[in-house]
């Protein structure tokens, strides 16, 4: 897609957000249109997601779902005891996941704090994709992650500071709080703010993936309401959590904000990805998931640019399925590195 | 009118839980004479190595224990034992067909053979470990350490409960944790001695019992990467250097299978099968 016709997709989505809304997108305008949308039957979700979980994988499909995995991760790193050196491991890492097993993919993307991207992007050197999707992305956590509570102008300066450093994708949170109390105006012009705040200097723009810290929405509903706003917002990702608070992602969840994200899709025609962070350790767990984007939104959802995994352990609990599936026997902690 | 016994269907114990098989198979245990007993969890390779990833979450805790509480811990498990000796001898004379004072005799040894290693859990150190004389102003002291995760096949033949306290409590001693397959014809002991280490103190995941065929399991436990040691001293009936062959793969220790009625008979070798010792040198102070 070229730069101009990025830009137009945005125009477009923009349009089309006011139309939908019926209005400007003011506090009164979104309760109605958010208001509005059916609820969600919780019971049946959750049955629905479970479900899902319990599909037969047979050996080929999950030599398959395996590498597939391992090129949707947003290999994570978001520790106050960050350095330089531990980016620059966990972009080794992400470059050669499988030290003993070259033919093993690379993941999508490492994810750090913004300080942290000049560092990760000197590691990539030639591997980051800088804007072509091609490498290793560099996503950054901004907007006063995890909490988002800071002032705007803190927050889009954060958002500037990690695209001027070099971030393909700017992981942003909502503030829960003005969510919560009603306020959705304020919301969407954050999100449309800080969207265009991943503008770079060429006019193209950083991927935006909008976090919606699902454990602290309390109900699905609130979930699906905020999963519409973030992408009339202009989203191009929407994220389940930080991976900072005790509930993070849950299949039920994703579940849900994949249903938005194909309702989207067959009203306008839009692609909206897909992020579940935190709380997904181990592969059977990510194959679920996997098997409900498969049969939510549809196969060619499974795509870095459309669907990953934010997730730091699952990466070592893949390589460990993937050796066993090589070697024929089971691996073990000694056979991937300590992160 | 005749009562209607209620047989029943035993799971596994894996990670402090009793959960049933991952695939859901079930055998019948049957008495000496043939005589239906219960039905046991046939576990799969998958519990295998669920019984594997437990036993490794737990080997921190296990074997971080100070020796003075692992000590404690094992002779607390001798004495909900011996609370339970009518039970065991029941269970023995059921299905090894033995007279009520040889399994009297059985249980009472498997008892006294758990005290006697759990006397070692704070004496081994010093008899195996060492300060070595050294050239210059240094300790230089060699310390066994526990090996890691050991998997046990259970002996097949010989006293069910007496067999399986002695494959197990020497693993445990120096800080190991065990994933022990038990007596397939005869997995009753096994799965009562679950039973006491879930009400014990020993900590969730130590010691995993699966029930099953040790033919089918015992491959994928020899060649787990995960797996740091394998006793084979029940294995002797299978193909065990092939089991061996691969436990090598891995860099797995191995003891090999042992029979007759001496088999597993207690020594401190068999601590020590299960330790790697780790010399350190230490200044002795600039003074």
């Amino acid at each position: 897609m070229t730069t101009s016709q990025t830009a137009m997709a945005q125009l477009n989505t923009g349009e089309r957000a006011l139309a939908l809304i019926g209005g400007e997108a003011t506090d009164a305008n979104l309760r109605r249109y958010l208001h509005g949308i059916p609820g969600i039957d919780a019971v049946g979700l959750e049955q629905r997601a479970s479900d899902l979980g319990t599909r037969s994988i047979k050996t080929s499909s999950k030599k398959w779902a395996i590498d597939k995995i391992i090129s949707l991760i947003d290999l994570t790193t978001l520790e106050g005891a960050d350095t330089p050196g531990k980016v620059k491991s966990l972009v080794g890492k992400a470059l050669t996941p499988d030290a003993g097993d070259l033919s093993c993919p690379r993941v999508a993307a490492v994810c750090v704090y913004g300080d942290m991207v000049l560092h990760a992007v000197a590691a990539l050197g030639s591997a980051h994709s800088a804007g072509t999707d091609a490498g290793v992305n560099v996503a950054a956590v901004a907007t006063a992650f995890p909490s988002g509570r800071a002032s705007l102008a803190i927050k889009l300066a954060d958002v500037h500071d990690a695209v001027a450093a070099g971030a393909d994708e700017i992981d942003m949170v909502i503030d829960r709080g003005a969510f919560l109390s009603g306020r959705f105006g304020q919301v969407y012009d954050e999100i449309v703010a800080v969207k265009q705040s991943c503008r770079r200097p060429d006019g193209s723009f950083a991927h935006l993936k909008v976090i919606l810290e699902t454990g602290e929405l309390s109900t699905y509903d609130n979930v699906r309401r905020a999963s519409w706003l973030a992408i009339l917002a202009g989203g191009d990702f929407i994220k389940t959590s930080t991976g900072k608070v005790p509930v993070a992602a849950t299949l039920p969840v994703t579940l849900s904000m994949l249903e938005v994200v194909r309702d989207w899709h067959r009203l306008t025609g839009a692609k909206v990805g897909v992020k579940p962070a935190g709380g997904i350790r181990t592969s059977k767990d990510a194959t679920k998931y996997i098997v409900t984007v498969a049969e939510t939104v549809g196969e060619e959802w499974l795509t870095p640019s459309l669907f990953r995994f934010g997730a730091s352990s699952l990466l070592n609990d893949v390589l460990m399925q993937r050796q066993k599936m090589t070697s024929g026997h089971y691996s073990g902690l000694d056979y991937v590195t300590i992160d | 009118m005749t009562r209607l016994a209620v047989p029943k269907t035993y799971k596994l114990y894996l990670g402090g839980k009793f959960p049933r098989s991952e695939s859901g198979r079930v055998y019948e245990i049957r008495s000496h004479d043939g005589e239906f007993l219960a039905n046991a969890a046939k576990a799969s390779r998958k519990d295998a190595r669920d019984a594997v990833v437990a036993a490794r979450s737990a080997l921190g805790g296990w074997a971080g224990a100070t020796a003075y509480n692992r000590g404690q811990v094992l002779y607390r498990i001798a004495e909900l034992l011996e609370g339970r000796r009518a039970q065991f001898v029941t269970e023995i004379v059921q299905s090894e067909g033995v007279s009520t004072a040889a399994a009297f005799a059985q249980v009472d040894e498997a008892i006294d053979r758990w005290v006697w290693y759990a006397g070692w859990a704070d004496k081994y150190l010093q008899v195996a470990g060492n300060a070595n004389p050294v050239s210059g102003p240094y300790f230089n002291l060699s310390v066994p350490e526990p090996t890691g995760v050991v998997a046990i096949i259970a002996p097949q033949t010989g006293g069910s409960l007496l067999g399986l306290v002695s494959a197990v409590a020497p693993a445990l001693v120096s800080g190991n944790t065990v994933v022990v397959v038990a007596n397939e014809a005869m997995p009753l002991s096994a799965i009562s001695l679950g039973e006491v280490l879930a009400t014990s103190d020993v900590p969730g995941g130590v010691v995993n019992i699966l029930t099953g065929s040790p033919a089918e399991m015992a491959p994928w436990l020899a060649s787990h990467a995960d797996v740091n040691a394998l006793d084979l001293v029940g294995a002797g009936d299978l193909d065990w250097i092939h089991l061996e062959i691969d436990a090598a793969e891995t860099l797995t220790r191995v003891l090999q299978p042992e029979n007759g009625p001496d088999a597993a008979s207690p020594s401190l070798a068999r601590v020590l099968a299960f330790t790697e010792t780790k010399t350190i040198w230490h200044t002795k102070g600039l003074i």
